[in-house]
């Protein structure tokens, strides 16, 4: 008996001969909080789909806890889904849109009492039982999207982009409140969103996708930190990525200089990307560092200064609290574990 | 008040062909004529003769038919519907136009196209002859009337339930399937109690002009059998009491109104939904 509470082989989906989702692999380990990363259209959503069983895959199969699920109805899934439009019941009221999965459970008045009551606690929404759904604010119609799922103590919570719709304070929020519901009640949750912030703020494990197919598995400071390929770089904050040299393991150069830096692997003499955060980038009054160039614009961005510079033929993006005013020249420094290098794409 | 002075036409066409008939048969029904001066007098009697018990019977029969032709259209309406709104877009269009079409053509016309077919040497007889079996009586009866109905209301029926199905958020569906339902809790949870309004506009759609027809009556069963509305044909055309009409009329409208708002009471919907006001 492995840890994986979910696992898909091979998953296919085409529409109509167009793959939205092209041969994944995935697991979800038991308790993990996993986000679906990827821009619209990835085919993030259609794979929640595909768990949740709305949507059959083409091809390949999706197991839980061993079992197969592929062909098995929604309706006899133990997982539960929070819908990114909430899909509340409009003709019932708060208590009965709770109770629903119980009712169908039959499960006794009393108990559904005692569970909903619970629920309606955990969401901060006490009170509320008696309230019509089109009385309710976007995030408390939210609240009780989620406590209508978890409610029926589901083993896997699906969540497609829950907070889409909510203002950016809210938002954040909310990130935090299913965080610790996460940690608390021991549920496995998938969250597939668009937000690579969200995604790095609650995530154990992260799923980049792109196109139907996963460009990266792995923690949010892996993704962060060594995005393996150039769209991974671009989605995950913001990059700057360069046409380099590999000459042999730990030396790599680009734009004429020669860099230490600490990934090997890649081969003699092959071209690679070289990706450099705009965080990492140290900049200096005179020329003392490895390269030179000069400041095209300066943004204040609160916490940090955004400063485009200009190195030859390239354009540098550099976060610094430190401001260099426009025009000047700056010495640009780079240490060896601030480079990441990526294979070209094909 | 560019808004007060559009709206002038529709007051005048409504005064003058609605209210002001309404308003005359009100007062025909209130009054008769005294045969020796020729003046006009109130009286309750016309009001008092309309629940005598000839009439009684017909009122019951009315009813009793309006309910049955309502009844059946909703049976085989609301599996339509939700057919229609199930079908693939390329194809719904045509499918509801199939539906519509027929609607374009007069209604006459249409209910005499039921007699060539359920007449003596009729379409059906004639296939019934072919095949060496006896031929049946299937006009002039009481189903020759109810499948008239039928036929000619079911789009009523239809139409109304396939809005609001078409209109429903298939995340719902899906959210009933993922709370546990299966196809039928799912339907009988959250599909069925969110086409109320459809269902309930589709009934008094059916329901007020099948209690008041006279036309299918007449041609599908001929002379000698009473609805409501043929014994107010009767009273304006044949007898000549318009008085006696205009009471019948009157709590035919009075019967109307209260199945309408006992109907609207029922969908529980606040008119502000909209969902019951599809036509």
């Amino acid at each position: 008996m492995s840890d994986k509470i979910i696992k898909g082989v091979s998953v296919t989906k085409e529409y109509g001969g167009v793959a939205v989702v092209k041969d994944i692999d995935f697991w979800v380990k038991k308790n993990q909080f996993l986000t679906i990363l990827g821009p619209s259209g990835c085919g993030k959503t259609t794979t929640l789909r595909m768990i949740a069983g709305f949507e059959r895959p083409s091809e390949g199969h999706i197991y839980f806890e061993g079992r197969d699920i592929t062909d098995l109805p929604p309706y006899m899934r133990p997982i539960n889904t929070v819908f990114q439009k909430y899909a509340l019941f409009p003709h019932l009221n708060i208590y009965e849109n709770i109770a629903f999965g119980l009712r169908i459970q039959k499960m006794s008045e009393k108990d559904i009492e005692i569970k909903v009551s619970k629920m309606l606690e955990l969401v901060n929404l006490k009170g509320f039982e008696k309230r019509k759904i089109n009385s309710l604010s976007g995030g408390q119609q939210q609240r009780i999207a989620i406590a209508r799922a978890l409610v029926n103590e589901p083993k896997l919570l699906l969540l497609d982009e829950p907070l889409g719709a909510l203002d950016l304070k809210l938002r954040k929020e909310m990130q935090i409140e299913l965080k610790n519901m996460q940690r608390e009640l021991g549920i496995t949750f998938v969250y597939v969103t668009h937000d690579q912030e969200e995604a790095l703020t609650m995530s154990d494990k992260i799923i980049v996708m792109n196109q139907g197919e996963i460009q990266q598995i792995g923690s949010p400071t892996d993704i962060y930190n060594e995005p393996e390929n150039a769209f991974v770089a671009n989605f995950i904050g913001e990059s700057n990525i360069f046409d380099g040299l590999m000459h042999k393991d730990y030396d790599v150069s680009f734009s004429d200089y020669r860099f230490e830096c600490v990934d090997a692997g890649f081969g003699e003499n092959s071209p690679v990307d070289v990706v450099i955060r705009p965080e990492d980038v140290k900049l200096s009054a005179t020329g003392d560092g490895q390269l030179s160039g000069v400041v095209e614009s300066v943004v204040f961005k609160g916490v940090h200064y955004e400063m485009m510079i200009q190195e030859q033929d390239r354009s540098w993006m550099v976060h610094s609290t430190d401001m260099f005013p426009e025009g000047s020249e700056v010495g640009i420094q780079i240490d060896p574990d601030d480079i990441h290098i990526m294979c070209k794409e094909a | 008040m560019l808004k007060k002075i559009a709206s002038g036409p529709y007051l005048v066409w409504i005064l003058l062909f609605i209210l002001i008939p309404i308003l005359m048969i009100a007062f025909f029904g209130m009054v008769r004529i005294d045969p020796e001066t020729g003046n006009y007098f109130f009286t309750s009697d016309n009001f008092k003769r309309v629940f005598e018990g000839v009439y009684l019977s017909v009122w019951t029969r009315s009813i009793f038919i309006a309910l049955k032709a309502t009844f059946i259209c909703l049976v085989l309406g609301y599996p339509m519907a939700m057919i229609l709104s199930r079908m693939d877009v390329k194809y719904r269009t045509i499918a509801v136009m199939l539906f519509v079409v027929p609607m374009w053509m007069n209604f006459l016309l249409r209910t005499y196209a039921w007699m060539t077919i359920l007449g003596k040497n009729g379409v059906l007889n004639k296939i019934l002859t072919f095949f060496g079996l006896p031929q049946m009586t299937f006009l002039y009866s009481e189903g020759a009337v109810l499948l008239g109905m039928v036929y000619n209301f079911l789009p009523f029926m239809v139409l109304p339930i396939y809005t609001v199905l078409s209109k429903m958020d298939n995340g719902l569906i899906e959210a009933a399937e993922d709370l546990g339902a299966n196809k039928f809790n799912s339907f009988r949870k959250v599909i069925l109690p969110l086409s109320i309004p459809g269902i309930v506009s589709g009934i008094s759609m059916v329901f007020m002009p099948a209690v008041s027809t006279f036309v299918i009556s007449n041609l599908l069963y001929g002379g000698q059998y009473m609805l409501i509305g043929n014994l107010i044909e009767q009273q304006f055309l044949v007898v000549n009491d318009w008085h006696f009409g205009s009471a019948i009329s009157i709590i035919l409208m009075i019967i109307i109104l209260l199945t309408m708002a006992i109907m609207n009471h029922l969908s529980g919907n606040d008119p502000e939904d909209g969902g019951a006001n599809l036509w």
